[in-house]
């Protein structure tokens, strides 16, 4: 899991260097997929494929679309790199010295892997009859969540509609 | 002080801050989206991490199967995947725009003329 993780580092560095958007973006294309291949390592199937799916599959095209509809050069910024860079070394820094409390990699007795989530894999078969208990929960336990997960997708749909929709109309004349 | 039992958090903090990184620094709208992507990735590499219990297989119950990653980490991902590509789409449908608008989808000359007019 690590060097696959070195991988993913590896990735996002070299798409920080690029200046080319199309090759910046079939490489975070390859970034998702990677890392839907980490998913699976940690034990999230039902993450990794949504990640292969929507990740590297859809999110690519829309920027792909996107590129393909304004202009796919990048001139290099003028903006000097030296602010930004230390804002993020010492934001980096300061996550870093974060990390000693965290549990370890892997712990059954850390903080996250109590209480709820183990309630959740001792009564969903009893409760939903679902083996799988990512589903059970999503679908039953927290249906909330996913109505309002829908209730965002169905805003997104309405802004991206209500911004591109228009362009359309010729009677308009602040549209293009 | 066990070092290889960070690693996996350092990784991730070096993906957030490359995702960071290009947000700020960059001045392509594009290049930042995928900076924007790519910081929220590594969010939920933290979460998934938190939730894997070591010898522990998928959440999928199966008879002769004990140990069993935490699935509540899997459900909030699944939930923050599906909002991130909704804000990706929006983003990219924003893009679009403010390119037809200034021609441009770079952040200095959108500034510059804003400054201008």
């Amino acid at each position: 899991m690590l060097v696959l993780m070195g991988f993913l580092a590896a990735i996002a560095l070299a798409i920080l260097r690029l200046r080319d958007g199309i090759t910046a973006v079939m490489l975070s294309g390859i970034y998702s997929l990677l890392s839907a291949g980490v998913f699976v390592l940690m034990d999230a199937v039902d993450v990794a494929f949504t990640e292969a799916a929507v990740g590297a599959g859809i999110s690519t095209v829309l920027l792909l679309a996107t590129l393909h509809r304004t202009n796919r050069l990048t001139r290099p910024s003028r903006h000097r790199a030296a602010v930004p860079l230390i804002v993020v070394l010492m934001t980096g820094a300061a996550l870093v010295y974060g990390t000693w409390d965290m549990p370890r990699y892997g712990d059954a007795g850390s903080p996250p892997n109590q209480h709820v989530g183990l309630r959740y894999l001792e009564e969903s078969p009893k409760t939903t009859g679902i083996p799988n208990v990512v589903t059970a929960v999503l679908a039953s336990y927290r249906g909330y969540d996913t109505l309002g997960e829908a209730t965002v997708v169905l805003t997104a749909a309405v802004g991206v509609l209500a911004l591109l929709g228009a362009r359309r109309r010729k009677d308009d004349p602040h549209d293009r | 002080m066990n070092i290889l039992a960070h690693a996996p958090y350092w990784i991730i903090i070096v993906l957030m801050m490359s995702g960071f990184y290009m947000l700020i620094a960059h001045g392509n709208l594009v290049l930042k989206v995928i900076g924007l992507n790519i910081f929220q990735t590594s969010v939920f590499f933290l979460y998934l991490l938190l939730g894997k219990v070591e010898g522990g297989t998928a959440p999928i119950l199966d008879a002769g199967i004990t140990t069993y990653s935490n699935p509540l980490p899997h459900v909030l991902i699944l939930t923050a995947i599906v909002v991130g590509i909704a804000t990706t789409a929006l983003a990219a449908a924003l893009i679009i725009r403010i390119h037809g608008a200034y021609g441009s989808i770079e952040e200095d000359e959108i500034h510059r003329q804003d400054a201008s007019l």
